[in-house]
């Protein structure tokens, strides 16, 4: 299985009638979907609609129970935990509570990938000091380098989410997955957290699928760019269309089936009682 | 007809392909020494007081209850023999691993069971570790190293307890109460009194770890596991041993 470099319009990940049942109840029923390098995805659904479940498949931590999943253009349904290791170093993951390890300091969770991943794909380790660099690179980034020697349990609830994000892009990674980054943030936090991934998103032009119940997040993944010039996230002017490429898909999930995908205009006039739920939800 | 079998089947057969993968991963890089070291110093180190205490009581109590029996046939003199040969055969094993699965399999459970409802086993495998590998492993090896340890001391503690109540309360000399009890000892007994550490170390580690790493349903699911840990743990302890008795008594 030889890596081919990936031209920007290559699909990143696809779904193929993907169905999974955890227990009797279905998590993913037949579940089909595509996104292309560079694209957004924001699924939006209701609580144990199966938005986690179909982030976890996208990455091997959950097996599909028939359908296939095809990551960077490879089929990695079948693949072992092994073969796994190598594809999952280019995913960034930010889970729903951080999932941060609580031994460990927040300098050691950020190298962690760093350390690991490598290893465990045979690469050789890069060294203490360059790791040390990119930890703290990466922790400027969310802007929490002096929290280097603090421990999880010490930081709030907003601060783990920005360690998780530094967690999830030191390895820079083409694609990064997002659940539920703003749950149990009061909204200026939330907010804070999302500039952060429009932020990442556009600085290293990254792929991101973001698993939300809000459709504000949504809403502001589609309309605004990180101007790297002032440092600021700004409304994008519609119809400066030279960045076309960074376009954002919505894709609404009920009971693990995918009940609309389009863009958020589309979302916006779906007559779907179900989908207009989320949309009034988010704007009043 | 026989649906109510399923569940405790497939759960053994979850528990046994854990166990197989822990078992390959001994002999497979990478290792984590550090991980190692840490449990054994939790495991070892941290169970050491509590398993001198229990040691010693258990040879007090033993040579209490027995100076009366022996008493009746004026046989105090064998007190030394019945002591060591239970303890080192039996209770030395049988009270550090019961010991130990309420302390580490407890604490293996808990441990684990919070780090799987908090996603952070996910994160692992995410973030290129095999959990197994880093977390199931390095405590199956502590234990195996460290449970057998104890045992050692455990005896030798209740030992000396045995001999404590026999000097004092039954006027039988230290030193014949020590060399009885030293030579009853045969190789059969010792190798007994190891393996079956050896053995219980295994079922703790792994039953610990088998129910924090498939914990679900929340902080009330960690408390859970926690129990069923504690409980099917020691109960395997008790089956094992019964198992192995019959094995060694005949041996000779």
């Amino acid at each position: 299985m030889p890596s081919v470099p990936m031209p920007q319009d290559t699909t990143v990940v696809r779904f193929e009638d993907v169905s999974l049942h955890y227990d009797e109840t279905p998590a993913l029923d037949h579940l089909s979907f595509s996104m292309k390098a560079g694209q957004t995805c924001v699924i939006l659904g209701a609580a144990g609609s199966g938005k986690t479940m179909l982030l976890k498949c996208t990455v091997g931590l959950a097996k599909p129970d028939t359908g296939h999943v095809f990551l960077f253009g490879r089929d990695v349904t079948a693949w072992t935990e092994n073969q796994m290791f190598d594809i999952r170093s280019k995913v960034g993951i930010l889970f729903q509570e951080g999932g941060l390890f609580d031994s460990l300091t927040v300098a050691e969770n950020v190298a962690y990938p760093l350390e690991n991943q490598r290893a465990a794909a045979g690469h050789p380790m890069p060294s203490p000091d360059e790791i040390m660099q990119r930890v703290r690179d990466s922790l400027r980034f969310v802007e929490l380098e002096h929290t280097l020697e603090k421990f999880p349990s010490e930081l709030s609830g907003g601060m783990r989410r920005r360690v998780g994000i530094a967690r999830a892009t030191v390895t820079a990674p083409p694609l990064v997955l997002y659940d539920s980054p703003t749950a149990g943030l009061d909204p200026i936090t939330a907010n804070t957290i999302i500039n952060l991934i429009i932020k990442e998103r556009d600085l290293r032009n990254t792929a991101a699928i973001m698993v939300t119940h809000r459709f504000l997040d949504g809403h502001l993944m589609a309309n605004f760019r990180y101007n790297p010039n002032n440092g600021n996230v700004e409304l994008h002017a519609k119809g400066q269309g030279e960045d076309s490429a960074v376009s954002t898909k919505f894709l609404v999930m009920k009971e693990g089936r995918l009940v609309f995908e389009g863009p958020e205009h589309e979302l916006l006039a779906s007559p779907d009682p179900y989908v207009q739920k989320f949309c009034r939800a988010g704007t009043s | 007809m026989l649906d109510f079998l399923k569940k405790p089947i497939e759960t053994f057969q979850d528990f046994l392909f854990l166990s197989g993968r822990a078992f390959r991963n001994i002999f497979r890089s990478p290792h984590y020494a550090d991980d190692i070291l840490l449990q054994m110093d939790a495991i070892g180190v941290g169970s050491l007081f509590i398993v001198l205490l229990i040691g010693f009581f258990s040879g007090v109590v033993m040579s209490l209850q027995m100076s009366r029996a022996l008493a009746t046939y004026g046989a105090q003199g064998k007190i030394g023999e019945i002591v060591s040969i239970t303890l080192v055969r039996e209770l030395g094993p049988v009270l550090t691993a019961v010991l130990v699965a309420g302390r580490n399999a407890s604490g293996i459970a808990s441990e684990l069971g919070s780090m799987k409802v908090t996603e952070q086993i996910d994160a692992m495998r995410a973030l290129g570790t095999d959990p197994i590998q880093k977390l199931v492993t390095p405590r199956l090896i502590a234990t195996a190293i460290v449970l057998p340890l104890l045992t050692i001391i455990a005896d030798f503690i209740g030992l000396i307890g045995g001999g404590f109540i026999a000097s004092t309360m039954m006027d039988i000399p230290f030193s014949q109460y020590w060399n009885s009890a030293w030579r009853t000892l045969e190789y059969n007994d010792l190798v007994q009194g190891l393996v079956k550490p050896f053995l219980f170390a295994i079922v703790i580690a792994l039953v610990g770890c088998f129910y924090g790493i498939t914990t679900s349903g929340g902080t009330q699911g960690v408390g859970r596991a926690t129990t069923k840990a504690v409980v099917v743990a020691s109960v395997w302890i008790f089956v094992i041993t019964s198992l192995l008795d019959p094995l060694f008594v005949n041996l000779k």
